[in-house]
């Protein structure tokens, strides 16, 4: 007997040690690179690329609307998802019951999909 | 848990990452030898046979490059962004079994870093926390290309991501298990992409999406957006940026493969080579969409992720819902 359980914390610790060398890989790449390269400076190449031209304004601008709606919509329907997950997994169990319960969550989600897509809130142009 | 266990475990992780390292490389070579030849040309074939040691060559000159930070940018953040991109896909890798147990010293090993009983959810988790990298990296560049390329991708990989989950919840409600090891087991008899063939079409359309690449790589579109969120970048950043896109590559390669293609499962050959041979399938597959499809228009690419992947995601669910709710 020398597997280890996957129900237990331990299953975990090869995740730990990939973490600690995949942050050991990444800091050295950046650190070698940072100082092998060679280096020359001057304003306008440390400036903003704009295709040559000299830069116009800050590009810390506002942005469109839109992107936060998608942001929100999506923090619904993705804890939509993660409630599916424990569901899914016992649903061998639950059958019927888990069926009706989960139609009634997703259903109630899905008229609010309807609801933004009548509103033009998945509109994009 | 006893020091073989942490030795085993520490061969295994050194394994996976002499595997990326090594195998990104050779898929670049690939990716430009097979477009090469799509488009009329020969591609990469002065650097060792073949051209083999082009992308090597690449790697080592941009080691040597300078890494220009821009003047005005977020300097804590914009070395923070390329690794956090590289970290969550070597860190995705990690729960991904690549063959059956095999024995070593008397000992049997299972070909995998971790069997977690979590692992499909551990694989959204962190390649979700890659949109992280990607979108502080196109931040903190404090240029406009680069802010433009990291909210379209934020945008898009979080739309596509709802679909990718929901169409992972209909293989789940068969195997009432997480662990991708688990899901590799019950594939003995047959192939997940027979009774779930849809969620595999969601899942990979969404994983396409979710790597950025073509039709689906608008954060990058080059001929509007110069090189999207890493136009800033030089130097090994980039290069840690051109890792990531291709560990991810693998990432959503292998998980399709474990959960839909019976992983390492396969006739005559042993169950490492069938992976290997899977996976290269897998990515010769997204080459071959580039060179194939045209990129999409910003709003067709969201239309298409929230008004077709959605709904079909959820009915998919549905169907599968009812028939294991009837048949058990």
């Amino acid at each position: 007997m020398n597997q280890v359980d996957p129900n237990s914390t331990t299953a975990f610790l090869p995740i730990l040690m990939m973490l600690i060398v995949a942050i050991g890989f990444a800091v050295f790449t950046l650190v070698a690179s940072h100082f092998l390269g060679t280096r020359v400076n001057d304003p306008a190449k440390l400036s903003p690329y704009e295709c040559g031209i000299t830069p116009t304004g800050s590009a810390r601008e506002r942005f469109h609307t839109r992107f936060y709606l998608v942001a929100m919509l999506f923090i619904v329907f993705d804890i939509e998802t993660v409630f599916l997950y424990p569901w899914a997994i016992v649903f061998k169990q639950l059958r019927i019951f888990g069926l009706i319960e989960m139609a009634v969550f997703v259903g109630i989600l899905l008229l609010g999909l309807v609801y933004v897509w009548g509103k033009g809130a998945l509109e994009w142009d | 848990m006893d020091a073989a266990f942490l030795i085993e475990s520490a061969v295994k992780v050194l394994i996976v990452l002499g595997f990326v390292l090594l195998g990104v490389p050779l898929i670049v070579w690939m990716e430009r030898k097979v477009i090469g030849h799509m488009q009329d040309r020969i591609g990469p074939q002065r650097v060792g046979p073949f051209g083999l040691l082009q992308t090597i060559a690449d790697g080592i000159k941009l080691f040597f490059k300078e890494d220009l930070i821009p003047g005005q940018a977020d300097r804590v953040v914009f070395f923070l962004a390329p690794a956090l991109s590289v970290i969550t896909a070597f860190v995705a890798l990690s729960v991904v079994p690549f063959g059956d147990k095999v024995t070593v010293f008397g000992r049997d090993v299972p070909l995998h870093v971790a069997d977690v009983n979590v692992a499909i959810l551990w694989v959204l988790g962190t390649t979700s926390m890659g949109v992280y990298g990607i979108v502080l990296g196109g931040w903190a560049s404090n240029s406009k290309y680069p802010l433009l390329g990291g909210l379209r991708s934020s945008a898009q990989m979080i739309s596509y991501e709802l679909a990718q989950g929901i169409s992972l919840v209909s293989v789940i409600l068969m195997t009432g298990t997480l662990s991708l090891a688990g899901i590799v087991a019950q594939q003995e008899h047959m192939w997940f992409i027979v009774p779930q063939f849809f969620a595999f079409v969601i899942f990979l359309l969404c994983g396409i999406a979710e790597t950025n690449r073509a039709p689906f790589d608008l954060p990058e579109a080059e001929t509007e957006l110069v090189a999207g969120f890493h136009t800033e970048y030089s130097s090994m950043k980039f290069a840690l940026y051109f890792l990531a896109e291709y560990a991810n590559m693998m990432v959503v390669s292998a998980v399709a493969i474990s959960v839909f293609f019976g992983g390492w499962r396969g006739p005559f050959l042993p169950p490492v080579a069938w992976f290997l041979i899977k996976l290269s399938l897998f990515l010769f597959f997204f080459v071959w969409l580039r060179a194939t499809f045209p990129r999409l228009r910003y709003d067709q690419l969201m239309a298409f992720g929230w008004k077709v992947l959605l709904p079909a995601s959820l009915l998919n669910l549905a169907v599968t819902a009812i028939v294991v709710a009837l048949t058990g």
